[in-house]
């Protein structure tokens, strides 16, 4: 195709758009203050209809505090597993008939050993006292003819045999003494606890992706209604000559302002249960005399978890207004 | 400043609204544009505005061909435009001063530079006192007044007013041309879309006519 005869006129210094263009230092300015205006103005917006607003950063809220929730309580399951993997007990059971002499002549052997750092032993007596204390469950004991408890050789391993090949040893040696009626090793449920955990880390991690995404929809079709609201003033603006980017500017903060009010209200949600379930959780733990303590997602997870959902917003904004900002073109 | 050549537009529906209309305005010029609902009036206008593209031909404005910019440009072009619209097109969620604002904070004006360009316009229209009101207060006429302002703010180089009396009555549409005729005079190209001939003849300017998708008449009316 010829190209058209374009007419090369530069426009006259005195040309109506030159004159007027502004010094980039201004416009430097002026970009910075439209993006702090859009930032206040689309907050006061979203403020303005209060209940509308407060509805949508619940949705955003929930579908964080959700797999947020479950991911301290995994947290917490974790931690309370490692404790519990450091020490390694063997809980030794002894057969009922056992005489008192034999077991604590056979204690003091055990310490001999080069295996064991450490025996305690909970005769059936005292196994019973604890068990009345902490369960709660007197009454039905005092019902009871005799004592049903073993009693018990809490063995602690030294540091060496406390883990593999020595510690199945030490383990097997045990069972085979005649005194015994049974021997524990603790760390095989850790174990499968373990297991278990990062089976649901990642089931949570499936499910924190689904709701992301749900996030992701939510927001973009808020910002939709938002855009749809001010067509007019969209094709105004165009029609004075604002770029696209001006005009996805303010939507852009919305979103943005959606997706940190909801990580903020999130937050909330988590340590309001978390506050709940304090008391409860201390009781128990003092049921097993742990040292363990409920933790919540701290101050740096907790301003991550809120950057992450604002982040959420501002995508799910920027796919709302490219996907409709451009549909709307003065007609 | 306004070149057009050959230039033809058919819609997608397949009417032809304009049909190999050739012709050229110069810098300063106040010209009208007239003729019958549908003789493609708009269609002109919007090609000037980049609102739509030519089927065929070339439309050169401010010695820039205007076919083959991006659409990336368009926001950059329209700066140097100031258009007028028959339903004024104001935005009614802010002030009379935002509105007249709005061209120069898109392109970027710095707010102290803003508040006087502003000032000064709504001055030149006569509203200065009502600027901290809501257009939607204000009668049409004055709404007008008020869109006029915001075409002339950023002091563009060429303004377009497409039906910009449509609305009023003899005497208000009388007023407005004169505004027009005072902005012509500080060196503004001005094209009116306007079927009102009588205010037409009156002002003695140059007339293009078009008659379904032609031009038919280029000339100073008799």
């Amino acid at each position: 195709m010829r190209r058209p005869p374009v007419r090369q006129t530069r426009p006259s210094r005195s040309g109506g758009a030159r004159r007027h263009r502004t010094h980039w230092r201004d416009q430097l300015t002026a970009w910075q203050a439209h993006h702090s205006t859009s930032a206040i103005e689309s907050l006061m917006r979203l403020l303005q209809t209060p209940i509308q607003s407060l509805m949508t950063w619940c949705v955003v809220a929930i579908a964080t505090a959700l797999p947020a929730t479950l991911f301290v309580a995994l947290y917490n399951i974790q931690a309370l597993g490692f404790s519990w993997q450091n020490s390694s007990q063997l809980s030794v059971f002894i057969q009922t008939d056992a005489k008192q002499d034999a077991i604590q002549q056979w204690r003091t052997a055990l310490l001999d050993s080069p295996a064991v750092a450490e025996v305690v032993y909970i005769s059936s007596a005292e196994a019973l006292e604890e068990f009345r204390t902490h369960s709660g469950l007197g009454r039905l004991i005092d019902d009871l003819d005799a004592n049903p408890l073993p009693a018990v050789l809490l063995i602690q391993p030294t540091r060496e045999a406390s883990r593999g090949q020595p510690l199945q040893a030490l383990q097997a040696s045990l069972t085979e003494h005649p005194l015994v009626e049974e021997v524990i090793l603790d760390m095989q449920w850790v174990k499968r606890l373990e297991q278990l955990l990062d089976l649901a880390t990642r089931a949570v991690f499936f499910l924190a992706v689904l709701l992301a995404l749900g996030l992701l929809l939510v927001i973009g079709n808020t910002i939709r209604l938002a855009i749809e609201n001010r067509r007019e003033e969209i094709v105004v603006i165009k029609l004075v000559g604002g770029t696209n980017a001006y005009v996805r500017r303010p939507f852009l903060y919305t979103g943005l302002w959606y997706g940190l009010g909801g990580g903020l209200v999130a937050v909330l949600l988590l340590n309001i249960g978390l506050w709940w379930l304090t008391e409860p959780v201390a009781h128990l733990v003092e049921l097993y005399q742990s040292d363990f303590r409920l933790r919540g997602l701290g101050a740096i997870r907790s301003l991550q978890l809120v950057l992450i959902t604002g982040l959420l917003g501002l995508a799910g904004a920027a796919l709302a207004v490219t996907r409709h900002l451009g549909q709307i073109e003065p007609q | 400043m306004i070149e057009f050549q050959q230039v033809s537009k058919r819609y997608a529906s397949g009417q032809d609204a304009l049909n190999r209309v050739d012709f050229a305005i110069d810098r300063g010029e106040m010209v009208f544009l007239t003729g019958h609902s549908g003789a493609g009036k708009s269609t002109l206008m919007k090609l000037i505005m980049l609102m739509e593209r030519p089927s065929q031909g070339q439309v050169i404005v401010n010695g820039r061909n205007t076919v083959g910019l991006r659409r990336s440009s368009i926001a950059h072009y329209r700066r140097q435009v100031g258009v007028v619209f028959q339903n004024h097109q104001l935005l009614f969620d802010r002030s009379v001063f935002a509105n007249v604002a709005l061209p120069l904070q898109v392109a970027g004006f710095t707010d102290a530079d803003a508040g006087r360009r502003v000032r000064a316009a709504l001055d030149k229209v006569g509203l200065l006192h009502k600027e901290r009101l809501n257009p939607i207060t204000l009668s049409g006429g004055e709404q007008q007044r008020i869109g006029i302002a915001r075409a002339v703010v950023a002091k563009p180089a060429l303004l377009l007013a497409d039906e910009p009396t449509g609305n009023l009555d003899p005497e208000l549409s009388a007023e407005i041309m004169h505004l027009f005729r005072q902005f012509n005079e500080l060196g503004m190209t001005i094209m009116i879309a306007s079927h009102d001939i009588d205010l037409i003849e009156r002002m003695q300017k140059r007339v293009l006519r078009l008659a379904e998708g032609r031009l038919v008449f280029d000339g100073v009316s008799a």
